[in-house]
């Protein structure tokens, strides 16, 4: 069994903020990929929506890792719009009450909460693997991080993986055809585009393993 | 390469606040009509809420004006809430908006089928239940140009909704019932189609970018009103091109009987001067009688829009009396005025 981590609700925060900076940073791309086949709008979105998660994540200084995930999904509901507002707002909300009440969390709690952000896009969103949107990133790398929860790995391992997952995900999603979603509306002219939400997933996952790499 | 100093083609200030400013400006120019909830960003009808009437609300993106907030006042809607351009707006505003105008009997909700609408105004739904308000959402789905299976996130709501916002609204004002009315916007997604086309892309003000790049001499064909772009791309036609292509869509969707009346919608995109548009109804006009259908009422005009694209969208909506009735009922909006 790998070295119990605990993490706590600074893990939560850092965690945001690192999606934040990354979101930020890839805004441009993450527009040009929703300007092939939606409106152009995704990159802009996150971005204005992690920005305000980060900013009410710093006027709460106490709050329990749940309590926290749960103020950056309502936010993120608040201020996003589009899909993306309320499919990653209940997301991290579900994820947020998986995490419950205590004071800090463990990986069988991470892969836990992650499951119920998957269940929570599912379930709102209505869309499967293979339909050329967020869970395309999401499911695999959830089930990375199941897998490397039942093998013992390490975080940084379980979460590398999850990352790893996440992305090929993404590229897998270029030669789909798109069937939820506004790519959808273009049908067969959707296919040979990587999906945006798919890809902010994976820059989310990314951001997941470099917050608990740097987690002493 | 962009410096500090460069300038976008548009008469705005700073990027990020060209939907505030812009609702602001609108509020101000009909202040007897509606007004503008800063906090909130909410359109709200000025005498609201209006006790003992249904009240019926709309959102979306911004972008498409005079939708949804230049429909605001009395006989269309109570409210709008405006999102970012092309991004739907969040339940915050949507609840606010049920809160402000709950006469009492009920509010509805008028949603355009896109993804992101419908979840937003589903959560707002779901709050305002919990508040113990009775909303009904109903969503328009009216765009022939996708297909409704299980492989889209089925057929947009376009220029329906325009039709469908005065009509229900007409309906509430007369003093429908809640049922009544929800059943008169129902009829109209029921029996409308719509079908649009555009000849440019568009530039929404924060990225500054085209949404997309459309050569010269080529035209997106089966646009939604996001500035997506369309099913297939052709070579830009003539008026009367173009009228074979829509009309032909819509009627064969539509399938009204031989004789029916019909109200034709003749909508422009943004960037095509009425000079065309009227044009072009004249083309789609002759097309309908042909067919054996008789447009005996009509809108010509910019009324659900993407930003500056230059295109065209054909919605037709089969009547009966009632609908007739409803739509001469009298309005007062900032962009539909007539009787009363």
């Amino acid at each position: 069994m790998a070295v119990a981590i605990a993490m706590d609700a600074q893990t939560v925060t850092a965690w945001m903020n690192e999606i934040a900076a990354s979101v930020r940073a890839e805004r441009d791309y993450l527009v040009q990929l929703d300007a092939a086949i939606g409106d152009g709008d995704h990159g802009i979105n996150l971005n204005r929506g992690f920005d305000a998660v980060t900013l009410a994540l710093s006027t709460e200084p106490d709050g329990t890792p749940g309590k926290l995930l749960i103020l950056s999904g309502k936010t993120l509901v608040s201020t996003v719009g589009g899909a993306s507002g309320p499919l990653w707002g209940s997301a991290l909300r579900k994820a947020g009450r998986a995490l419950g009440d205590g004071p800090t969390f463990d990986l069988a709690q991470l892969v836990d909460a992650m499951a119920a952000a998957l269940a929570s896009i599912q379930d709102l969103g209505a869309a499967v693997p293979g339909d050329k949107t967020m869970v395309d990133a999401l499911e695999p790398a959830v089930t990375a991080m199941r897998e490397g929860l039942a093998r013992g790995a390490s975080s940084g391992e379980m979460l590398r993986s999850a990352a790893e997952a996440a992305e090929a995900g993404m590229r897998a999603t270029i030669p789909m055809q798109a069937r939820k979603g506004r790519a959808s509306y273009l049908g067969e002219r959707s296919i040979g585009h990587q999906d945006p939400g798919a890809t902010s997933t994976a820059l989310i996952m990314r951001a997941l393993e470099r917050t608990v790499a740097s987690t002493p | 390469m962009a410096t500090a100093t460069r300038r976008m083609r548009k008469i705005i200030n700073e990027p990020d606040q060209v939907v505030k400013e812009s609702l602001a400006g609108l509020a101000a120019s009909v202040p007897d009509i509606l007004r503008y909830d800063v906090g909130n960003q909410i359109l709200v009808r000025a005498d609201a809420p209006v006790k003992g009437k249904v009240a019926l609300i709309s959102g979306g993106g911004s972008g498409h004006e005079p939708l949804h907030g230049g429909f605001v006042g009395k006989g269309m809607l109570d409210a709008a809430c405006p999102g970012e351009v092309f991004t739907s707006p969040v339940p915050d505003q949507m609840l606010a908006a049920t809160k402000a105008v709950d006469g009492g009997a009920g509010v509805i909700h008028i949603v355009k089928n896109y993804t992101g609408d419908v979840l937003n105004f589903k959560m707002a739904a779901d709050e305002a239940a919990e508040d113990g308000i009775k909303v009904e959402a109903i969503v328009i789905d009216d765009d022939v140009a996708v297909q409704d299976s299980l492989y889209t996130a089925g057929r947009r709501g376009v220029g329906a909704t325009v039709i469908a916002e005065k009509m229900g609204g007409a309906a509430a004002e007369r003093g429908d019932s809640l049922e009544a009315v929800v059943s008169v916007i129902k009829q109209v997604n029921a029996r409308g189609r719509s079908f649009g086309i555009a000849l440019s892309s568009c530039i929404p003000p924060a990225s500054g970018n085209p949404i997309f790049d459309l050569p010269e001499g080529e035209m997106e064909v089966g646009i939604g009103i996001h500035g997506e772009p369309g099913r297939r791309r052709a070579p830009l036609g003539s008026a009367a091109e173009i009228a074979d292509i829509m009309v032909e869509a819509v009627t064969s969707d539509l399938a009204a009987k031989s004789g029916a009346n019909v109200l034709t919608f003749v909508n422009g995109m943004g960037g095509t001067p009425l000079l065309e548009l009227y044009l072009l109804y004249g083309e789609v006009d002759k097309r309908l009688r042909a067919l054996g259908l008789n447009p005996i009422r009509n809108l010509v005009g910019s009324y659900i829009t993407s930003l500056e694209m230059a295109g065209a969208s054909l919605t037709v909506v089969e009547l009966d009396d009632n609908l007739t009735a409803l739509w001469d009922a009298p309005v007062h909006t900032a962009a539909l005025r007539w009787g009363g």
